[in-house]
């Protein structure tokens, strides 16, 4: 699988990351080396293999269902580029 | 004043129990030391008041009698924990400003046990590199120097900044964390002991995420003991992580007997890399011949995947890191791009993050949202998790046949230069963890002993692999080796 600027183009902007016009074409030759070194685990025979979903066998705990916390609108907005009236601002989303 | 600081977490509560010595006198030592340090980029943000406050504390809990070992110990915080009111930004230029609300698990545990807080340590960005040259803060660099050499040598990474901190006595000790081997190789490069528990050893609770089924917190000290002291400190089950497990923390320190007769220790086969440095290959050999001098008994053992742990690293890490850092997007913390006229939202995400992020981190992100992507999730995700079931089922046969550790070189060289891997290609870089990362990928307990000096003087160290959850005989195995090593070597003081 080679990946061409197109391709790079594409997985930039699936990963909203802006990448500049001229910066693509190197941005594929990085991709498609370590796409490269990868491509190693078709060697693997994996057949009847079940994908690992968690590397220490443990079952998730369960808990009661119900409010442990909260309360502190101002700590949540405390990082925020913008705050305005108890909310995150953003730019414009719907016209 | 600065002897204070070269002391192991094991004496300095020995003398803060006799009253020989203060956590005040003892953290102002440090203070001292840390300010005379900053051309090794260790620390990037400096508590001296927290410390301070912190350190008479736990002086009066000394007084009181206080049991803790960890009670009056100043530390070195990496930046990827959440420390409330102290900026934590994964040294990322995203995270710039960001002061969390909280304090993690670990970092909590270790203030209720007395511990003080220094500062917080260099790492590269988001703990994704293997040289500390990712971070925004600068390089951190490697106190050691190469004989007749002043050239500037990483700490290794990306725990470099605590790798430093600690091999330079600024502190007693500091925390790492490890996701393919970012406590054990700068442990290694710099002449200190770095453990990587089990996965679920530690709660992650409040340290930044980078891939969330490979991330583990750890201590990074100068001797095993401390290692197994500060271990016990950090461990334990926590309600707000999910994978943390809920069985109980033994006393690792206990666990010191030095005794390691009938214990088996496995050298794997397929660690002999080609072009591995032949002082490598001896030190190799001589840990297993100090380990049998004490004792234990070797055996040759294969662990056949090895070969493909790296690739499926590089599938499974940046695939969870483009899911976990999908978070900085400029609306809840650190860093927004300037807009022009006529910007959205998509606009924003993406000049943020583009500006926000260093090209490390944007490649991970990006190769992780390819492997994630339609059409290419069965070939590159889902082979890498069925590939990553294998390399685990490797380590539990070795395991079932009876082998106690296992024994393997912790680098596959000493430290290099700053900037020497500028023109290498990515996949050079990588290969650094290529002792390291099987650990993870099967989410067992290891630890990084320093062993010997290679012909240039440069500390190298072996890495001892335990069963999951067998820290503490883990460590009896490393501390014997400590013993039989006897490495004392200190680097010269340029700084």
């Amino acid at each position: 699988m080679s990946i061409d600027t197109e391709t790079a183009r594409r997985v930039a902007k699936l990963a909203r990351i802006k990448v500049e016009d001229e910066a693509l074409p190197a941005l594929a030759g990085e991709f498609n080396a370590i796409l490269g070194f990868i491509e190693q685990l078709n060697e693997v025979d994996v057949e009847g293999v079940d994908p690992m979903t968690s590397v220490t066998p443990m079952r998730l705990k369960r808990r009661v269902d119900e409010v442990t916390d909260g309360g502190y609108q101002d700590k949540v907005l405390a990082n925020a580029p913008d705050a305005r009236e108890g909310f995150f601002a953003v730019p414009k989303v719907v016209e | 004043m600065s002897e204070l600081t070269k002391l192991t977490i094991a004496d300095a509560r020995d003398k803060l129990r006799a009253g020989e010595v203060t956590s005040t006198e003892l953290t102002q030592a440090c203070l001292d030391e840390i300010e005379k340090a900053d051309a090794l980029g260790a620390f990037v943000h400096k508590t001296p008041e927290v410390a301070l406050q912190q350190a008479a504390a736990a002086d009066a809990r000394i007084q009181g009698g206080a049991e803790n070992p960890m009670c009056g110990i100043p530390l070195g915080i990496k930046d990827l924990f959440c420390t409330q009111g102290v900026p934590s930004q994964a040294a990322s230029a995203i995270l710039e400003g960001f002061k969390p609300e909280y304090e993690s698990t670990v970092t909590t545990q270790l203030w209720q046990a007395g511990a003080i807080m220094l500062g917080k340590l260099n790492m590269d960005e988001f703990a994704m590199g293997s040289s500390n040259e990712t971070s925004t803060y600068g390089n951190a660099v490697n106190p050691w120097r190469r004989d007749g050499s002043d050239a500037a040598l990483t700490p290794g990474g990306s725990s470099g900044g605590s790798a430093s901190a600690v091999a330079a006595d600024l502190c007693l000790a500091a925390t790492g964390t490890d996701t393919g081997g970012s406590i054990r190789q700068p442990a290694a490069f710099t002449g200190i002991t770095g453990l990587k528990p089990t996965y679920g050893r530690v709660s992650r609770w409040g340290i930044i995420a980078f891939a969330s089924s490979l991330d583990q917190a750890g201590p990074m000290t100068k001797s095993v003991r401390d290692a197994a002291i500060m271990l016990g400190a950090m461990a334990g089950h926590d309600p707000k992580d999910s994978t943390s497990a809920d069985i109980p923390v033994p006393d690792f320190e206990a666990a010191l007997t030095g005794d390691i007769r009938g214990k088996k220790i496995g050298i794997p086969k397929e660690y002999r890399m080609e072009g591995m440095p032949a002082e490598i290959e001896e030190l190799w050999a001589d840990g297993a011949d100090m380990l049998r001098d004490a004792g234990a008994e070797i055996v040759d053992i294969t662990l056949p995947h090895t070969k493909y742990a790296l690739p499926t690293y590089y599938v499974i890490a940046p695939a969870e890191a483009s899911s976990n850092l999908a978070r900085y997007d400029g609306v809840r913390f650190g860093h927004r791009a300037g807009l022009a006229q006529g910007d959205g939202i998509t606009e924003m995400y993406e000049k943020t993050r583009a500006e926000g992020f260093g090209a490390e981190v944007q490649r991970r992100v990006m190769v992780g949202t390819y492997v994630l992507s339609a059409g290419f999730y069965d070939a590159y995700y889902n082979r890498a998790r069925k590939v990553r079931a294998l390399i685990k089922r490797d380590f539990e046969r070795v395991f079932d046949q009876g082998v106690d550790a296992i024994l393997t070189p912790a680098t596959p060289s000493a430290a290099f230069g700053l900037g020497e891997m500028a023109d290498a290609d990515p996949v050079q870089m990588y290969l650094n963890d290529v002792f390291t990362v099987t650990v993870n990928l099967a989410g067992l307990p290891g630890i990084s002993v320093p062993a010997g000096l290679d012909a240039q003087g440069l500390p190298l160290g072996l890495q001892l692999i335990g069963r999951p959850w067998e820290e503490g005989d883990l460590l009896n195995i490393g501390q014997a080796l400590e013993t039989a090593a006897g490495f004392v070597a200190k680097p010269a003081r340029w700084w």
